[in-house]
């Protein structure tokens, strides 16, 4: 995948400027992700990994087996899928039920729309009698602006769904965890979390009822699909320049990368979700399965300019 | 000079600082603080900043607090609304000094 923001030189490269004791991974792992598959039945304008409909790219049962050995030898704290919509992958609901014997605390990244497809329905209920915590994509508390990011009609089609979970007891009950997560719209950066927290607390429960735990606002990494709209619009230097304007030093010791890995689907493994978009392996481009044989090592983490994306104001992750 | 107004001139806006950086340091300090969350919220600020940028046309201001409101969490749909209260304070201001003229037609007109 072409990584446009390497292209702008005004800024420093990424390994430059983090200081050397945040470029290793911690002593002690905490979150194993796994990116279940490309294949999505959205194709989001901010999505960095390029996902939609037409991929087909899907995790095997192998991989999870892997890396379930992994988290048990690593003593990662949680497992969390990301897609894609993970729902689309078949082996979902056996890995979850496999996971919870060993993990108590499972995420799942979902768009929620993907329940109102054929198939796919009794997923609420699925990951409910699973206490799995759910990251539910919602761009934004107007259906305007969130379709804007991800389609004609999904604001209103999730909604629906979101519904559906908050009377499963999820939002409500302490083992039914609802989170949302906020994107901007374009070549912006996030509004402050809590105060767009607040927001989106008023706004859901007023217009529609909705209650949830808590809202993540996340900086749109400049790759993938929107790399290439930044390159397009014209806003890429203008999008790094202000992310580098935007670089909070207190952000570099709780870099995502510096507690995760991120698993592909085909058992390759990164620092991070976006690294994977890249296609940046861990130093040594090791797998799943090699991790599998070995104990858990502190491996020095690979950056580029995209990772001026989690460092912005509060961090992102 | 092709013309007057470049966008990169607002990334040297801190070179008016050069001859005077005391008065640039203070006036940097009180900017700060007039944005910052008070009474009211640094996201309403962002707005009002928005609205007068408008009404003093100044492009630089309109570029930073479209984005600055955006930024904040708003909507084209409440900064479109900006638009137009600083659109009707302007139209009112003109035409609310028509009062002046009637007071001259009526002090000086049979």
């Amino acid at each position: 995948m072409e990584r446009v923001c390497e292209e702008i030189k005004s800024i420093p490269g990424f390994s430059q400027i983090c200081p050397e004791a945040f470029q290793y991974t911690s002593e002690q792992p905490k979150v194993l992700q796994i990116n279940v598959g490309r294949k999505c039945n959205l194709a989001c304008k901010h999505c960095h990994l390029n996902c939609g409909p037409d991929r087909t790219e899907m995790i095997s049962r192998s991989v999870l087996s892997a890396c379930l050995s992994v988290y048990r030898k690593h003593g990662y704290e949680t497992i969390d899928i990301t897609g894609g919509a993970p729902e689309l992958c078949p082996d979902l609901k056996w890995f979850i039920c496999e996971a919870e014997q060993v993990c108590s605390d499972i995420i799942v990244r979902s768009n929620a729309t993907v329940w109102l497809e054929d198939g796919f329905g009794d997923y609420p209920e699925f990951f409910a009698a699973h206490h799995v915590t759910l990251f539910l994509s919602l761009p934004y508390y107007r259906a305007k602006e969130a379709d804007r990011q991800r389609g004609e009609g999904n604001f209103d089609r999730e909604i629906t769904c979101i519904r559906r979970l908050n009377s499963l007891g999820y939002g409500k009950d302490p083992d039914k965890i609802l989170n949302f997560v906020y994107n901007p719209n374009g070549a912006l950066l996030p509004p402050p979390q809590e105060a767009m927290e607040a927001e989106y607390r008023l706004r859901l429960a007023a217009e529609y009822g909705i209650v949830f735990n808590n809202l993540f606002c996340l900086t749109n990494n400049p790759i993938g699909r929107f790399g290439a709209f930044l390159k397009r619009s014209g806003n890429l230097e203008r999008y790094m320049q202000k992310l580098y304007g935007a670089l909070n030093p207190e952000t570099f010791e709780g870099m995502m990368c510096r507690t995760q890995i991120s698993v592909g689907y085909d058992g390759s493994i990164y620092d991070c979700d976006f690294n994977q978009a890249a296609d940046i392996p861990v130093a040594g481009r090791k797998t799943i399965f090699d991790l599998a044989n070995e104990s858990y090592q502190r491996r020095r983490i690979v950056f580029g300019r995209h990772c001026y994306g989690c460092t912005a104001g509060a961090g992102s992750s | 000079m092709e013309t007057y107004y470049k966008p990169e001139d607002l990334g040297k806006f801190a070179t008016m600082g050069e001859e005077a950086p005391k008065l640039w340091e203070s006036f940097m300090n009180y900017y700060g603080q007039v944005f910052a969350d008070g009474a009211l919220p640094a996201k309403e600020k962002s707005l009002i900043a928005f609205a007068v940028a408008l009404a003093v046309q100044c492009p630089y201001c309109i570029d930073s607090y479209t984005q600055d409101y955006l930024e904040k969490g708003g909507n084209e749909e409440e900064l479109t609304e900006a638009a137009h209260v600083a659109c009707a304070i302007r139209g009112g201001a003109s035409l609310v000094h028509g009062v002046q003229m009637k007071n001259i037609v009526k002090d000086q007109m049979f």
